[in-house]
């Protein structure tokens, strides 16, 4: 049987653990052994104990572990091991499978190392973005804990309440925050930072985000830039164009002054975090300001953020801590490892505890970095965005068809002209007098008819129907002339059913009318 | 009394019919209005009868007639269910149509006023379209009622070569007609004037047999359009002037009814006359990612949401006429606005089987109507709203109409309830709506399902606001 192993995390103020009791359950289930490196969850608040109950064994160190796992399921990449003095990669079973976070990337050493244990990598953090995939995107979960979490300690380094305030002792302003990128952690903090009652402003290059924006309850700052939209597929965004950032920084120099809060999340696909917020703008912001640098773990949005520590410069308060999900280890633990296990059930599609990696599979595909000694990444690219992209590939029949059908509606509205003159030639130069009259009667009550028809509300146009159902009922009056001068049977009985016919239609129709009327009420 | 007073009243009749429409542009003058219509018929009905000389035995057959009419009248009338609006409707149609026929017939086998030359001739051609269009309304109207009240499949029924079929109908009656008006005697007009009426009998049961159930609001004012024209040509062969004002009311008021659904579902009233709406365009279906799921939800977790709820958009559609749920969705409503919940209804144009369908329905369940909104008025709305109802409502609702610029249905004005912080779909099942088209909206993050009978779902959720 496959041996799945949980490692302690070792990388510094790392509190989150891939599987906890819980999630153990749910890999048994799916026929596999699991192995916990005793303390592993420690910091998360799962002990030993709680693992042995949910039916795993506990293996006492970090070689032991290692040593006998078939797949690693962990948080952090491999690294060296402060303790043992050994890489990870090098307590591995040779062609044994890990997940956690690779950032392939940036991180070809680590590739080469694993392909050489001819180890089948897992990087959760290439996950393709796809709706199906969401069920195991870390990336995303975590994203959502750390905005949160961003918010959180912002208010707890700033100074005032976020929610304006009017109090016996006076009258307490509302705080102002602006949240740079609105990926999933950027909206999780606008979500919170709203419900905490500050002002929220965000913005982002993607132009596709802003009714999200707007949907959590932040103003969405615009540039005017018309056609420069940043989704670079897959969701995340790309570089922009050196005018258009130009223009973001003018804005952000702007907000800077104005703003009480200022929480970046910008990055890039495989590059360092871009440069938003600098030295002269957090010179400019208010004293008693806070910045939160969720990018800083990457280079860090904002030029004077210490990654890992929070600093305080020009009286402002510049947060860099890289490690917001951990700091909410119980939570981001059970999202996180919930996430494994919904991997680890795509991957065992027969719950039998045999892994079948299926690199047809778009979703497998992207997260398999390295198998087979051969180090398969990036894969082949997925397009995803929040909206669908402008397409420059298919103007078919979209673009055709209004020309067409503008020209069929000239045509048709010219032929409707010509007909209707040459009636009206043909009417007026052979129809005798008589039946002239009538005709101006008959085009004028059109014309009333149309007016006034087009005054009736809508909630009324089933009254309308009944009524002018019953008026139609006026043809009762021709029946009647017949019937009173009927000059054989055959006539009379016609006329004798038109008005009875017609009769109904009267009466039936201003009665249900009536009815129906009298049910509207204020 | 003089042909001038009979004129005259005929003049204040026309005037009534007029300020009858008019004062259904408001709901307060709405009631006033139908009085109008009521004293115009009394009025024209009169005058017509005090006008012609006649004996007793006309008297006494016009009374008895008009009793029996009005009997059957008032008892269909007091008898009628608000969800049968549509049935009663299309079968009052119906008879303006048969009346119309038999008003037509008469007129031409014993016609009131001797015409000659060109008068005659255009008499004829009134004559004869009158009969044609009536013919048309009766039988295509008995088809609309059947199929709004389920006797007859609501589904279109597209024959191979149904388009020309109705042309070829259509040119057998311009044939017949020139066959009619080259006729040397009465006798030998009657059999073309004959055999027309049953081919437009015919055609009448073809063209709304072609068309789908949810086209039934477009079907039904255009078969009230139909029986003004009828009205109106029958005027033109009696000469009549009320008959002609009428007429053109009425035939104006059903055309435009016709367009404001047209537009409504952003198609052409063609595509709509000509049917089979849904059979031909089905293959063309947007597909749905199938790894897609949908999220249910309880009454429980429904009722938990609206005692949270500020703001609460219901938007019905033909399902709840169906499941007969407007009384209950009304006590909702009653309970939420007790409770300071702003509780408002959105209604989109084609809701339902007839136009304003949806409106009598909920006055019909007590809902206040300054509550009940349109389309229009609504759509910036849903944004701002925490809980919106969806009950029995589909295509109506379907963002892929904005979306999806492949969709059969792209670019009709749809209910953009998928705004709002969160969406309850009442359903049977998943089946897709009318148009065959798969709905999005079931499937995004902010919607949840809540399958069951309308009615029994509305009934529990009832149940579980008060409790």
């Amino acid at each position: 049987m496959m041996k799945l192993g949980i490692p302690k995390e070792i990388f510094l103020d790392e509190r989150r653990v891939a599987a906890t009791p819980a999630s153990v359950q749910k890999l048994i289930k799916l026929g596999y052994e699991v192995v916990v490196q005793s303390g592993a969850g420690d910091p998360a608040h799962y002990d030993d104990d709680a693992y042995r109950a949910a039916g795993a064994t506990i293996s006492m160190d970090a070689p032991s572990l290692w040593g006998q796992s078939d797949f690693i399921l962990k948080v952090r990449a491999p690294m060296m091991h402060p303790d043992l003095g050994r890489h990870e990669v090098d307590l591995m079973k040779e062609g044994a499978h890990i997940v956690s976070y690779i950032w392939p990337a940036q991180s070809p050493e680590l590739l080469a190392q694993l392909a050489a244990k001819k180890a089948t990598v897992f990087a959760i953090d290439s996950l393709p973005r796809i709706s199906r995939a969401q069920k195991m995107d870390a990336l995303s979960a975590m994203a959502n804990i750390a905005g949160y979490r961003a918010v959180i300690e912002a208010a707890n380094h700033f100074g005032r309440f976020f929610t304006g305030q009017v109090t016996a002792a006076g009258k307490v302003p509302p705080a102002k925050v602006m949240v740079i990128g609105a990926g999933v952690a950027g909206l999780a903090a606008v979500g919170t930072a709203n419900s905490m009652g500050a002002i929220v402003r965000a913005f982002d290059t993607r132009l596709e985000v802003k009714e999200q924006v707007e949907s959590m309850g932040a103003e969405f700052l615009e540039l005017d830039f018309a056609d420069e939209d940043g989704g670079g597929g897959g969701g995340y965004a790309k570089q922009m164009s050196d005018e258009f950032i130009a223009a973001e920084m003018a804005l952000f120099a702007e907000q800077a002054k104005e703003v009480d809060i200022i929480i970046t999340t910008a990055l890039i696909p495989g590059r360092p975090a871009p440069k938003l917020i600098t030295a002269a703008m957090v010179q400019s912001m208010k004293p008693g300001s806070v910045v939160v640098d969720l990018a800083s773990e990457r280079g860090g949005n904002c030029e004077l953020t210490v990654p890992g520590k929070v600093a305080v410069d020009h009286d402002v308060t510049l947060i860099g801590y890289t490690d917001l999900p951990s700091r909410m280890a119980k939570v981001s633990s059970d999202l996180y490892s919930s996430n494994l296990v919904h991997l680890l059930s795509d991957l065992t599609p027969e719950k039998d505890g045999q892994l079948q990696v299926d690199m047809d599979d778009t979703v497998i595909r992207g997260l398999t970095v390295v198998k087979d000694s051969e180090i398969t990444w990036p894969p082949p690219k997925v397009e995803v965005s929040a909206a669908p992209p402008p397409s420059t590939e298919e103007p078919l029949p979209a673009a055709e068809a209004p020309e067409e059908s503008l020209f069929k509606k000239w045509l048709g509205k010219g032929s409707l002209l010509a007909v209707t003159v040459l009636a009206l030639l043909g009417i007026g130069g052979y129809a005798p007098e008589s039946f002239l009259s009538h005709f101006t009667v008959f085009v004028l009550a059109c014309f009333i008819g149309w007016q006034v028809v087009w005054n009736v509300t809508a909630s009324l146009h089933t009254p309308l129907m009944s009524v002018t159902n019953a008026i139609s009922g006026i043809i009762v009056i021709g029946a009647i002339l017949h019937l009173v001068q009927a000059g054989n049977a055959a006539v009379g009985i016609m006329s004798f059913v038109a008005v009875l016919i017609a009769t109904i239609n009267i009466t039936g129709g201003f009665k249900v009318t009536h009815r129906m009327l009298n049910m509207f009420r204020k | 009394m003089g042909a001038g007073f009979v004129s005259v009243a005929y003049v204040v009749a026309s005037i009534l019919f007029i300020l009858s429409l008019g004062g259904l542009s408001h709901q307060e003058s709405a009631r006033r209005g139908n009085f109008y219509g009521i004293a115009g018929i009394i009025i024209a009905v009169c005058a017509t009868i005090a006008g012609v000389s006649m004996g007793v035995g006309g008297i006494v057959s016009i009374v008895i007639a008009i009793l029996i009419g009005a009997s059957v009248g008032m008892f269909l009338a007091n008898r009628v269910e608000m969800t049968q609006m549509p049935q009663l409707v299309a079968l009052l149609h119906s008879f303006v149509g048969l009346a119309a026929v038999f008003v037509g017939f008469a007129g031409y086998l014993d016609p009131l006023v001797m015409t000659h030359g060109a008068e005659h001739t255009i008499k004829l051609v009134e004559v004869f379209l009158g009969i044609f269009i009536g013919a048309i309304t009766f039988t295509g109207s008995l088809i609309a009622c059947g199929k709004l009240d389920g006797r007859i499949s609501s589904s279109a029924l597209t024959l191979p070569g149904r388009h020309i079929m109705n042309l070829v109908a259509l040119g057998c009656t311009l044939l017949l007609g020139a066959w009619f008006l080259g006729a040397d005697s009465v006798a030998g007009g009657m059999f073309p004037l004959i055999v027309m009426t049953v081919i437009a009998g015919i055609l009448g049961v073809h063209l709304i047999l072609a068309i789908g159930g949810a086209d039934m609001p477009v079907v039904v004012s255009m078969l009230n359009s139909y029986s003004g024209w009828a009205a109106a040509s029958i005027g033109f062969m009696l000469g009549n002037d009320l008959l002609i004002v009428t007429g053109a009311l009425v035939g104006s008021s059903g055309a435009i009814l016709s367009y404001i659904m047209c537009r409504a579902m952003n198609r052409s009233f063609m595509s709509v006359i000509l049917g089979g709406f849904g059979q031909t365009t089905s293959s063309a279906a947007s597909e749905v990612d199938s790894d897609l799921t949908v999220q249910e939800c309880s009454t429980d977790d429904l009722c938990e949401e609206l005692n949270m709820a500020e703001s609460v958009i219901i938007v019905p559609g033909y399902g709840m006429a169906v499941a007969q749920a407007q009384n209950a969705v009304g006590e909702i409503t009653k309970l939420l606005r007790d409770r300071g919940v702003k509780v408002r209804f959105g209604i989109h144009p084609v809701a339902g089987r007839l136009p304003g369908h949806m409106n009598v329905l909920l006055a019909e369940a007590k809902v206040p109507y300054d509550i009940v909104l349109e389309m229009d008025e609504l759509n910036d709305d849903f944004p701002t709203t925490d809980v919106v109802l969806v009950i029995g409502a589909n295509d109506t609702v379907n963002p892929a109409a904005m979306d999806d610029p492949t969709s059969p249905i792209a670019g009709m004005p749809v209910m953009e309830v998928w705004k709002s912080s969160l969406v309850v779909v009442f359903k049977r099942g998943m089946a897709s709506g009318y148009a065959g088209v798969q709905n999005p909206l079931f499937f995004k993050e902010n919607t949840r399902m809540l399958f069951g009978d309308a009615k029994d779902s509305v009934d529990k959720l009832l149940g579980g606001l008060r409790g």
